[in-house]
């Protein structure tokens, strides 16, 4: 199954792994969304999940990220305050912590990723909050710097998400995300429902903070070219199984698995 | 010969509600002062007026109330406000107690909005009619998640408004249910009562029920509890001030309401607390508005 090893280059990452999954399985009734899913992420790096809709992308992201348990298998976070433990196997509290402190979650549409009753502001500077930061001028300053950072107008920063436009709501989001400096992001279809302009600014943007913080970034997608311009590696799903994992251009180029080689042939070239 | 059975039978129970209903309600009550601020479920029943009019306040009252107690209700403040009245005639008729408007002599005060200027005693019990018991409702719709955040004290998401509200306003705006931690622990709404009643919660000498009739939740502040309203490290926590004192009694340093007296802007304040107001009227203490001084003798003296 796994046709290639995973190169990393040397001296760029941590040998320890930020996040191993381990024969991770997870079935609605009948229905086996993940079969056996296994891999590592590192420090830093960014992992593309590629696959069409329906082969348990979303279902594994929400597994990893703590929001639905899996049915068999383990999922071990290198966290702060426990080291690397199964998140299953914490309590509710402390994954919920982990979560809060060193995850960021993006999705795919800004409006389930964001409070659209309270200001842009505000949902920028809700993980500080919930991290107790209790100094208003402080997290104020922080927020106008990061509408700043996602090249949003600072005038805007009272305005509420509804009055934002589809593309700036979805950099609202990776702003709520990155403020208090995650070591890993989650990402579910995050250019999804973007016109193509807008999809690689965004994807510009989010290659550059990503890269200047050094965070890792596990990313969903089943556009190809989104998991080409972020991901270092990719892992191609299909039907609940990883059909091929590797380096992203290793995968792409000489795609070894016949429905990689039909996923890749299938991109429209202009 | 048996007088008992000439006598018209009673339409209701003592206390309206039937004594398995109020041993149920005050169960709930018993834990909810065994955990200061923590919301407990209770079967809220069907009450003799709409939910919003006070159907948890209500419910609190005829669980605790007994033929010894001197109850007082009040509404916005005021003794003689219609909602006011009708729950205190209520009680008067079906739980047989003595009534009164002094805030001294009350041992059971039913309140939607105010907590009384007069300081509470050891021994009084204020019972809130609380509209929606859950602060953190406006922020998160969601029950099981907000049930999660008290459960393990995730409440920075409270201050979320708090921040919008200095975002928009300069300053934390928010003038009534006011969110507040009780003995450090449980983020409560303090029913909507002014922030400027808030700081009488924190050690009060009285208990402090609150029902929510619709929501079906009691709650409840113990005698000599912390309760410490939320604020930000350069945003402290402020009650409201009025540059004008009372209108009719003088006093400075009440919650007063805004009266509007024509249609060429003219206004007075006048305490929301109507017998507090009249007490002080009483002693002799005359606002800029109070007029002539009452006097009801030459009246009956015109009379044919």
């Amino acid at each position: 199954m796994n046709m290639v090893a995973p190169i990393t280059p040397a001296g760029t990452l941590k040998p320890a792994p930020l996040m191993q999954v381990r024969d991770l399985n997870k079935s609605f009734g009948p229905v086996r969304a993940c079969r056996d899913v296994s891999f590592d992420l590192r420090r830093g790096e960014i992992l593309g999940i590629v696959g069409e809709s329906g082969s348990g992308k979303t279902t594994l992201l929400r597994c990893i990220s703590g929001q639905t348990p899996p049915s068999s298998g383990e999922v071990l976070f290198d966290s702060q305050r426990h080291g690397l433990r199964d998140i299953f196997a914490l309590s509710e509290q402390e994954r919920r912590r982990i979560a809060r402190e060193e995850w960021g979650y993006v999705h795919q549409n800004p409006r389930d990723g964001l409070r659209m009753r309270v200001s842009g502001g505000a949902n920028v500077v809700e993980p500080l909050l919930m991290n107790n930061v209790r100094h208003y001028g402080r997290m104020r300053a922080q927020s106008l710097d990061w509408f700043a950072k996602v090249e949003l107008d600072g005038a805007r920063v009272d305005g509420k998400p509804r009055t934002f436009s589809g593309g700036m709501q979805q950099r609202l989001q990776i702003a709520r995300n990155l403020i208090h400096n995650p070591s890993l992001i989650f990402m579910d279809e995050p250019t999804g429902g973007l016109d193509v302009s807008v999809q690689a600014r965004l994807l510009d943007l989010m290659r550059v903070l990503v890269r200047e913080m050094g965070l890792a970034a596990i990313i969903v997608t089943h556009d190809i070219g989104v998991a080409r311009l972020l991901a270092d590696r990719l892992l191609v799903m299909k039907a609940g199984e990883v059909v091929e994992q590797g380096l992203t251009d290793q995968v792409l180029d000489d795609p070894q698995h016949g429905y990689t080689q039909l996923l890749v042939s299938s991109v429209l070239q202009i | 010969m048996n007088a008992q059975q000439n006598r018209k039978p009673e339409a209701y129970n003592y206390a309206y509600l039937d004594e398995q209903t109020k041993r149920m309600i005050r169960r709930a009550i018993l834990k909810a002062v065994a955990i200061p601020g923590y919301q407990v479920p209770f079967g809220s029943r069907e009450m003799p007026v709409p939910y919003g009019w006070g159907t948890g306040g209500i419910q609190v009252t005829a669980a605790i109330i007994g033929p010894d107690d001197v109850y007082k209700c009040i509404d916005q403040g005021a003794d003689d406000t219609t909602n006011a009245v009708s729950i205190r005639r209520f009680f008067a008729r079906v739980a047989d107690v003595a009534t009164t408007e002094r805030t001294q002599d009350a041992t059971i005060i039913q309140t939607r909005h105010r907590i009384p200027e007069a300081p509470l005693t050891q021994g009084q019990i204020m019972v809130y009619q609380v509209p929606q018991p859950e602060p953190l409702r406006f922020l998160e719709p969601r029950e099981t998640e907000t049930r999660a955040m008290h459960a393990y004290e995730e409440y920075g998401l409270q201050y979320l408004s708090l921040y919008e509200s200095v975002s928009a306003f300069g300053r934390i705006a928010g003038g009534a249910g006011y969110p507040v931690l009780v003995d450090e622990r449980y983020l409560m709404s303090p029913s909507p009562i002014p922030k400027f009643d808030n700081p009488k919660l924190h050690q009060s000498e009285a208990l402090h029920l609150f029902g929510a009739g619709r929501e079906k939740r009691i709650y409840a502040v113990p005698p000599h509890t912390d309760v410490r309203s939320l604020d930000f490290e350069d945003y402290p926590f402020e009650v409201q001030s009025w540059d004008e004192v009372c209108g009719l009694c003088g006093c400075g340093t009440s919650y007063k309401d805004e009266v509007i007296l024509d249609d060429e802007g003219n206004r007075m304040f006048v305490c929301s607390d109507s017998a507090y107001c009249g007490e002080r009227r009483a002693a002799g203490h005359a606002g800029p508005l109070a007029g002539h001084a009452l006097d009801s003798t030459p009246q009956e003296e015109t009379l044919p």
